[in-house]
């Protein structure tokens, strides 16, 4: 008898301890739950929608030769340091020069994931690690990627590396991990708290202005007034992947 | 015609255990390539962001391939009804499930996660060839595994022309799915064709009889069994067949690429300036691996020579494994076309033609799964009744005398 009515007041004072510490600790919480959902456009609890398009616009008449503002920023952003092995370190963006070969004219612009309405290379994956995002961010799950390489084979841009050696340092916005494929992300948790991909603000901070990322499917985002008003063309739309990165002046 | 008398062979002789301990050497050699290649990272390899399919999956994809070829010789008996087929249904069945076992260990090992093998088998993306292709491999192992049930329990044998007709659906499918995980790459010049799935077909209704003619000579001669002309010869010319199909679909292949024009360039790549893919194709996969053997297998004296078929039949692994390289590293090799007539230049080696040397770990992995495939084929005859007593003339043909 004395032990049951010893177990049922430590199970009293069990309950009142734990009442009081989920109070208290809510109490701590609180402000900065608060603080969190000022400062963020889309809480985190709500699902990402198709009523938007993400993209870019980029224009190549003002992208320079030797400027490697976007790549810079890509790198230190997501701490995607080489170990001087130009072959397998990865690359999610890079500058292309691209010279005409009849003219000798010359472009340059900036080369990444192209974020395409009909993927291939999540078309291809065997598990679904290559994902699309509702509003056209395509992503790779490092969870389940197997490392086959299918997508890499299948990507018409080269836009995905694989992570050939152990990865130290990493960015906690990016994870990565050898033996997986990865690729630009558009910068996508910068993109969830209403801020520009990092290869864009570089390049508007260094007042080059030749990278512009928006909501395709608002017609009153600046994209989609520029894209409307001047156009913007897909490499090798021939594809027909309805890229979500777009070009004016090549 | 006798009915044929199926034996294990002894499997207790000194040469047996040698074979065992050579082909287990190349396993425990896989094994430990692996082993360093995984905990290093693929930058060991030759493999880059440029050639991401290196040797491993040249190994693989031809083991694969010649997998599904290897069931031919049971086809035939049990699907077209030829009874001189019949007494090889059984080793035609186990070598196609050793070769595939041997293939699939060489892709499974090289994946940059091994380890990740489980979400593989579990989470299937169907708009993807290469699950679809996981799911004809396992079905492969089933149908195969009961049709050679239903060939070795004698109250079962009136199933084995039901499982006889599955498995060759099966396997034609399977080697549709194998060419196009090429076939179906769109982004790529040396690849994006509908003819990858019928060709992949035709190269493995080749490679998979020069294996089984290898393996069925080695057996037979190793174990003093007897092997007789008719059946043979009949092996010997259906393989000069198969491998003059295979070359005509090789020359429609490049033929079709040559006429588009967006296309020319891989192909001038290919077949004329691509330095060691060009040779491969002209010396390795045409001359060595097509024109050779089928001199060796049909001239008149040397056709008769059991020796030379061998040979021949040798040269057309090795061609068909330059074939294996000239497509899946020479397609890579060819740069994507991101901006047709333009010259691209980045830090990426855009526009540039990429360099790959197989390191040796790759290659070690890929001879491992080769000696899995056919230490799997020893041991099996050793416990099971796969091989008959004997392919004398008298017991396949029914009208010799």
């Amino acid at each position: 008898m004395s032990n049951t009515e010893s177990s049922k007041n430590t199970e009293l004072t069990r309950r009142k301890f734990l009442g009081t510490a989920a109070a208290s600790a809510g109490l701590a919480i609180a402000p900065g739950v608060l603080l969190f959902r000022v400062a963020q456009a889309k809480p985190a609890a709500q699902a990402v929608t198709s009523k938007v398009r993400w993209g870019m616009l980029i224009d190549s008449t003002k992208c320079s030769t030797g400027c490697n503002d976007c790549v810079t920023a890509c790198k230190t952003e997501h701490h995607l340091e080489g170990h001087n092995r130009p072959e397998t370190d990865v690359q999610w963006i890079r500058k292309l020069k691209v010279t005409d070969k009849q003219t000798g004219h010359v472009m340059s612009l900036p080369m990444m994931c192209q974020h395409c309405e009909n993927p291939p290379c999540v078309d291809v994956c065997p598990t679904g690690a290559s994902f699309k995002r509702a509003d056209g961010i395509v992503l790779v799950d490092r969870h389940i990627c197997i490392g086959c390489r299918y997508c890499m084979m299948a990507c018409p841009y080269k836009a995905r590396s694989f992570e050939h050696e152990e990865v130290d340092d990493q960015a906690v916005s990016a994870p990565r991990g050898k033996g997986t494929v990865e690729a630009c992300t558009m910068c996508v948790y910068r993109v969830d708290r209403d801020k520009q991909p990092a290869c864009v603000e570089a390049c508007s901070e260094a007042e080059h202005g030749a990278m512009l990322f928006g909501d395709l499917n608002d017609p009153e985002s600046e994209i989609s007034k520029r894209l409307a008003e001047y156009g913007g063309k897909q490499i090798r739309a021939d594809l027909g992947l309805n890229t979500g990165v777009r070009y004016q002046g090549i | 015609m006798k009915k044929a008398n199926f034996v294990e062979i002894e499997g207790r002789s000194a040469g047996y255990l040698a074979l065992l301990g050579f082909l287990g050497i190349f396993i425990l050699a896989a094994l430990g390539s692996t082993l360093y290649m995984e905990h290093n990272g693929h930058h060991v390899t030759g493999m880059t962001n440029q050639i991401v399919w290196g040797m491993p999956h040249v190994f693989a994809v031809f083991l694969i391939v010649a997998a599904s070829g290897a069931l031919n010789i049971a086809s035939i008996s049990s699907v077209f009804h030829k009874t001189a087929y019949k007494p090889l249904a059984r080793l035609s069945g186990l070598l196609a499930l050793a070769l595939l076992v041997g293939g699939l260990m060489v892709l499974v090992l090289d994946l940059g996660r091994p380890d990740r093998l489980i979400i593989a088998m579990t989470k299937y993306n169907f708009r993807s060839i290469f699950a679809w292709n996981m799911i004809l491999y396992n079905g492969f192992f089933l149908i195969v595994g009961i049709y050679i049930w239903t060939m070795m329990q004698r109250n079962l044998n009136k199933y084995t022309k039901y499982a006889g007709f599955a498995a060759f659906i099966w396997r034609l499918t399977l080697t549709t799915g194998t060419g196009s995980i090429f076939g179906f790459l769109v982004a790529r010049e040396a690849y994006d064709s509908a003819i990858m799935a019928p060709m992949f077909i035709v190269m493995s209704f080749s490679f998979g009889l020069a294996i089984f003619l290898l393996v069925l000579m080695a057996a037979y001669n190793w174990t003093g069994r007897p092997l007789g002309d008719v059946i043979f010869t009949t092996l010997k010319n259906l393989l000069g067949v198969f491998v003059a199909g295979a070359l005509y679909f090789v020359i429609v292949q490049h033929l079709t690429n040559i006429y588009a024009a967006g296309h020319i360039g891989v192909e001038e790549f290919i077949l004329l300036n691509g330095g060691i893919y060009t040779k491969l194709f002209w010396i390795g996969q045409v001359l060595l691996g097509s024109l050779i053997p089928l001199a060796l297998l049909y001239h008149p004296t040397w056709g008769k020579s059991r020796r030379l078929a061998g040979v021949a039949a040798a040269l057309i692994i090795m061609g068909g494994m330059a074939q294996m390289y000239v497509i899946i590293i020479g397609g890579q090799a060819y740069p994507l076309e991101l901006f047709p007539g333009m010259q691209v230049q980045s830090s990426f080696f855009d526009g540039m033609v990429n360099h790959y040397a197989p390191s040796l770990p790759e290659i070690m992995l890929g001879l491992g799964g080769m000696a899995t495939a056919m230490i799997t084929v020893a041991l099996a005859i050793k416990v099971l009744r796969f091989l008959p007593e004997s392919l004398a003339d008298e017991v396949v043909d029914p009208h010799h005398h």
